[in-house]
């Protein structure tokens, strides 16, 4: 019987690692299109979280199997040292100081250096002076959450048919959508992120980009689409009971079809049920 | 302290196991202040810390019942949304047995709940601090008997507005167990925001001054009522666990209980100090004010975040003296297993904002916030090494006790482990609200903390009532709860990195979690499992309290304290003043008496000793 039980015990780390093995073949894994480990991030910032994912498990993989292994050990000798039989007594020891100080330090080290590893990529996600140039201060979009939708306005475009920045308040020639975010691929661009209510958050999954969207405050939110295609759009914060309906879409664009897109909604917006001259004829 | 009249060998081991047995089954009871009190001052407000520790037993595993039907309520819509979910499709005829989103935010909410505060909190520092604090450093009782009886009783008005709380338009406080406004702060935000939000933050409010005056008993208490010889680093682990998590309370819970008056405040008193201007819910005016919602939070997990810690390390420490015992053997590092739990308390003051990455706070607060999170597991990690190292060479008693030991320890360092992942801001970032976190916080509370309960249960059981529990029963929980477990929970880490957020009502609306179905339907499956085997640990409980084999004073031949007590022990506790002369893991010790493998704290033998010339 103390067999089964110490097999019991060693099933855990066996199916662990069984089930990460699969997952990415059986889509148990990251989502996004498909690389080397199964969904690899549409976004190279992504690309970079996961690499640092790939990192912290690297490095807890091995302590886990250490770990498991050891107390498979432990088991199994002091299982035979219990047998009815045997007398051996049990090993009279209050510990080592050599090894605590070992098992102190070393975990130590490695801790702190997946701790400072990552601060870059903090800096680089979240802090302001770090964001690329050409999206500092400049938003292309925002976005407002609200029980439960996603409200989405552009800035419009000037007399001479130029973009016009985004402003703070809304303007006569913005631009709304709801629940489709359309934005330039393969370049880092900037949106601002307000909610009318509660509190939502705004989730990319496939760009690895999540920000909650707080009451009371707009907070710039930056990330770049690798290539023109369709992603998901979702809420990761609870906003009440629809929360998991706020179901919207982020499609990347080349630059000219988002501009075309942003023409096509002015002509939508200014369309004034009289049919043009010109079709009169 | 009880009447010394009973024969002082009771303190001498299992030399004299017989004689104390047959003494404890006709005398064990019934010495010192016991006689002539009333059936309700005895058993209902009783001030003795035993039987308010079992009161406290008794009340959690009954809202551990509650806390799961709710839990597979959960999970049943994950797995067969579209189907009539049992019993609580009751509420939903109508609509064909199918039950609403709200109700659904309703059921995590207030699983979370009862689990949290009504089950885990009050099941470690209420029913095992109070039963084993006084009996493990050899105390007649608490410092503050009324107080204590009173955070028993200071329970039920929680349970009685939690109840009301399910009473109340929406069915519960549906704004998850983190309550963030404004979901929480603005009745017009959700079906269960209203009064129901109401009673839920009123009975937080009397949970925490039940936690409040037990932490100030137990400080006390461990303070100053020590017996004789029983110094700080003589002290069993599970005490010194209880004295810091009592810390723990004492500078934590005022933080919550405050955060929860100033919410109350802002629903029913017109304050604003979570509510900003001009937000328009649901068509309502909207809101005057200048409050900041990112207030709640730090309040809040500047609580919940020690509380984290309140939820486990009585475990870690009523574990380190089970795997001592099971493995006869001293523990491994007794200072660096102190000294760890220390740590952990010390920095969990100071990691609340890695709840909050994702939440718009200054980013450079979550650097540092970053870094003590990441420190944190060095401390877990040298209590798992200590209790590998416990194990080591040691002649282990493979017994309910110990597998539930032993996976405290396994499931521990997978949740350790994953909690790593989330310390790590850029991929918190991504996992954050995920399923990913639901993994790693059940592997912490349910598979770290309750198995350590139940093994707990297990190992104390027969001090509280004198009767052992079955082993077999005992075991075939152990393993239907072990299998069910890890087939619920570990999945959950897959959704995590596929990307499945928590709190949602139909996930599969989105094509790329479309595939998870059956997973979560096997989860379900293994779900449902571990619940009914909850009967089996209910049944065996109470079976055993007639039918359980009668035990004496020290059934397990361990060293502590507590069993040189008769079991039970009756009011006063120890019939013969307890004096300790060692630490109380000395297992297999060399110096011990002939032919024993344990050597009790109250026994005086040992080098150079003579016995008494008159006996």
């Amino acid at each position: 019987m103390k067999k089964f039980w110490i097999a019991l015990f060693m099933l855990v780390p066996i199916l662990a690692l069984w089930s990460c093995y699969v997952a990415p073949e059986r889509g148990w894994w990251f989502p996004g299109t498909t690389g080397p480990y199964g969904g690899e991030a549409a976004s190279p910032m992504g690309r970079r979280i996961d690499d640092l994912f790939y990192m912290i498990l690297a490095i807890t993989t091995v302590t886990f199997i250490g770990t498991q292994l050891a107390l498979g050990y432990v088991l199994w000798t002091g299982a035979r040292r219990g047998d009815a039989g045997s007398g051996e007594k049990a090993w009279f020891s209050h510990g080592s100081h050599n090894l605590e100080v070992i098992w102190s330090i070393v975990p130590a080290g490695i801790l702190l250096f997946i701790a400072l590893y990552q601060m870059d990529v903090v800096a680089a996600i979240r802090f302001k002076s770090e964001f690329p140039e050409q999206v500092q201060n400049r938003p292309l979009a925002e976005v407002t959450a609200r029980q439960f939708e996603w409200r989405i306005r552009y800035p419009g475009f000037d007399a001479n048919g130029n973009l016009l920045p985004l402003m703070a308040d809304p303007q006569p020639t913005d631009l709304y959508a709801v629940n489709d975010l359309r934005l330039p691929a393969a370049q880092p661009v900037m949106i601002n992120l307000r909610t009318d209510d509660v509190q939502h958050a705004f989730f990319l999954p496939e760009l690895r980009v999540k920000q909650d969207a707080v009451p009371g405050l707009t907070i710039p939110v930056w990330f770049e689409a690798d290539r023109a295609d369709e992603f998901t759009l979702l809420c990761a914060e609870l906003c009440g009971w629809g929360h998991y309906k706020m179901r919207a879409r982020f499609v990347a664009l080349r630059e000219p079809d988002f501009l075309q897109y942003l023409r096509d909604l002015q002509a939508q917006q200014d369309y004034d049920g009289v049919p043009d001259a010109a079709d009169e004829e | 302290m009880s009447s010394i009249s009973s024969t002082a060998t009771g303190s001498h081991g299992s030399s004299v196991h017989d004689h104390v047995q047959g003494h404890d089954l006709t005398h064990g009871h019934g010495h010192g202040h016991g006689h002539g009190q009333s059936f309700i001052s005895k058993y209902v407000f009783s001030t003795d810390h035993k039987v308010i520790g079992i009161q406290f037993l008794c009340t959690t595993l009954l809202m551990l019942i509650v806390g799961g039907a709710l839990a597979l309520g959960v999970r049943w819509q994950l797995a067969w949304g579209m189907e009539t979910m049992p019993f609580f499709g009751l509420l939903f005829k109508t609509e064909g047995g199918q039950i609403s989103p709200d109700f659904y935010t309703m059921l995590f909410t207030m699983h979370a709940t009862v689990m949290i505060f009504l089950v885990i909190i009050p099941v470690l520092a209420g029913a095992f601090g109070n039963f084993l604090i006084p009996l493990m450093i050899g105390a007649d009782d608490m410092a503050f008997p009324v107080l204590n009886m009173l955070s028993y009783w200071f329970m039920w008005p929680a349970i009685g507005f939690f109840g009301l709380s399910f009473l109340s338009a929406g069915y519960g406080a549906a704004a998850g167990w983190t309550s963030y406004p404004l979901l929480s702060a603005l009745a017009e935000a959700a079906p269960g925001s209203g009064w129901a939000q109401n009673w839920w933050l009123i009975g937080l409010t009397f949970v925490g001054v039940s936690s409040m005056m037990g932490s100030v008993n137990y400080m006390t208490t461990i303070i100053n009522m020590r017996a004789p010889g029983m110094t700080l680093f003589r002290m069993p682990l599970t005490i010194w666990a209880m004295f810091i998590t009592a810390i723990l309370q004492a500078f934590a819970l005022p933080v919550l209980t405050a955060a929860g008056f100033m919410l109350v405040a802002d629903r029913l008193l017109g304050t604003c100090f979570f509510i900003p201007a001009g937000i328009i819910v649901n068509n309502a005016d909207p809101t005057v004010g200048g409050g900041q919602p990112l207030l709640w939070q730090h309040l809040f997990w500047f609580y919940s975040h020690p509380a984290v810690y309140i939820m486990l390390l009585p475990a870690m420490g009523m574990v380190s003296d089970m795997l001592s015992c099971m493995a006869r053997k001293p523990i491994f590092g007794y200072k660096p297993m102190v000294y760890s739990m220390a740590a952990i308390a010390g920095l969990g003051f100071i990691v609340w904002g890695h709840h909050m990455f994702t939440s718009g706070m200054n980013p450079a607060l979550g650097m540092t916030f970053m870094v003590s999170t990441v420190m944190i597991a060095l401390p877990s990690a040298v209590k798992v090494f200590n209790w590998i190292g416990t194990l080591w060479g040691g002649r282990l008693e493979f017994n309910t006790v110990l597998l539930n030991s032993v996976a405290f320890v396994s499931m521990f360092i997978i949740g350790g482990l994953s909690g790593i992942f989330m310390a790590a801001v850029p991929v918190d970032i991504y996992i954050h609200d995920t399923y990913f976190i639901v993994a790693h916080f059940h592997y912490v509370l349910f598979g770290a903390t309750l198995f350590g309960v139940f093994g707990a249960i297990q190992f104390w059981y027969p001090k509280m009532f004198g009767r052992m529990m079955s082993e077999r029963i005992g075991k075939l929980h152990f393993l239907l709860t072990f299998i069910g477990f890890n087939g619920t929970f570990f999945p959950m880490h897959l959704l995590g990195v596929a990307g499945m957020p928590r709190r949602y009502a139909n996930p599969y609306m989105y094509p790329y979690l479309n595939h998870l179905l059956d997973m979560n339907q096997f989860m379900t499956v293994c779900a449902i499992l571990m619940g009914l085997a909850q009967f089996l640990l209910l049944g065996n409980f109470l079976f055993s309290l007639k039918f359980g084999t009668p035990c004496g004073r020290n059934p397990w031949n361990a060293n502590g304290l507590e069993w040189a007590a008769p079991s039970p022990p009756g009011h006063g506790n120890f019939d013969v003043p307890p004096i300790c002369y060692r630490g109380p893991y000395e297992y297999s010790s060399p110096g011990a008496p002939e032919g024993e493998d344990h050597w009790m704290q109250t026994d005086p033998r040992g080098k150079g000793w003579k016995p008494p010339a008159e006996h």
